[in-house]
């Protein structure tokens, strides 16, 4: 079993940079948001760390604000984090097969859309000291965003942050966009990906589902057929 | 506001749940052509739908989000990196906002 070196950690924590970004914009936010409600600093922060999941984050707000069951928070989150599971079942195939349990629960901790695809698209195998690099800068950006959003929203001001709130989608379309010069299936995924989440926004009736959902049911569709279509070759998927 | 507590344990313990299954259950090379090719579609698919339509209200107006998104199109499709990708998503949506509030 190797884990990888400290310059694996270093990699790691250069590349959350631009996560780190995005994540203290995104988090920023959600800290102005959660003492709306009533939440301490201290516990938004411990919401983060505990979490590191905006759309996750953001939605238990309404259900704690409310006052609402335990069991309906638990299937929000559930549904809405359910992306997670595939993210980590791909992961898996790109972790060394020796790996121990603790390095495995490591890794898990730090499974978000943004960590992932940093993750999945490093070249080779994913070594955990990579993964702590990528975690530790970026969960830092996390509840550092958090605090102080709940401390003052006012610090910075309004148009910064709503230009800030730009960086995690910049990040995903550099993740996703330089692919789909090389290969079509790619930019059939990736095309059918926006288009269908768009319809499933507008269109009446379906748009009711809640956000998480209508992207699980996008990816696992396009995924599903573009696989049927367009099985990858082998040694493509390293 | 103890309960305020618990909503915030029980969630984390059904994301935690979600993200350590499949990595510490998975021990093996999965051999299903389908299965790898669905799992490395994955993430196109995913970031993909959540980037857009979403990137659309980013910012306060959708003028100023549609703006970053071309910029961070087309400096992607150019294969720069993360950071000027993003970067510069920010910067153009900042100027067009400067400019909205003339």
């Amino acid at each position: 079993m190797y884990v990888g070196k400290m310059s694996d950690f270093r990699d790691g924590c250069r590349d959350a940079i631009p996560i780190c970004l995005g994540y203290i914009a995104v988090s920023f936010a959600f800290g102005i948001e959660s003492s709306k409600i009533g939440m301490t600093p201290f516990q938004s922060v411990m919401t983060s760390l505990l979490n590191v999941t905006s759309a996750g984050q953001f939605s238990a707000l309404s259900i704690i604000a409310a006052q609402g069951s335990f069991i309906e928070l638990m299937v929000l989150q559930f549904i809405i984090n359910l992306r997670y599971m595939l993210m980590s079942a791909a992961l898996s195939q790109k972790i060394d097969p020796e790996l121990s349990l603790g390095h495995r629960l490591g890794i898990s901790y730090g499974v978000t859309d943004e960590i992932f695809g940093m993750s999945i698209l490093r070249k080779g195998k994913l070594y955990p000291l990579y993964s702590y690099g990528l975690i530790f800068v970026s969960v830092f950006g996390w509840i550092l965003g958090t605090l102080l959003g709940a401390m003052a929203g006012e610090v910075l001001p309004h148009r910064l942050i709503s230009c800030l709130g730009l960086a995690i989608y910049g990040m995903f379309i550099a993740i996703i966009v330089p692919d789909t010069r090389t290969s079509n299936a790619v930019m059939a995924v990736v095309a059918a990906g926006m288009l269908f989440s768009t319809v499933f926004t507008y269109t009446p009736v379906i748009c009711n589902i809640s956000s998480g959902f209508r992207i699980i049911i996008v990816t696992v569709a396009v995924a599903a057929v573009a696989s049927l279509i367009a099985p990858i070759k082998e040694g493509e998927d390293e | 506001m103890s309960k305020v507590y618990q909503y915030i344990l029980l969630m984390a313990v059904v994301t935690y749940a979600i993200r350590a299954l499949p990595l510490t259950l998975i021990r093996k090379e999965i051999k299903s052509k389908f299965i790898k090719s669905f799992l490395y579609y994955v993430p196109y698919a995913t970031l993909a739908a959540m980037t857009f339509p979403a990137i659309l209200s980013a910012t306060d107006y959708w003028i100023s989000s549609v703006i970053g998104f071309a910029v961070a199109m087309i400096l992607a499709f150019n294969k720069k990196s993360l950071l000027t990708v993003a970067g510069c998503a920010c910067a153009a949506a900042f100027i067009v906002e400067l400019f909205l509030s003339f």
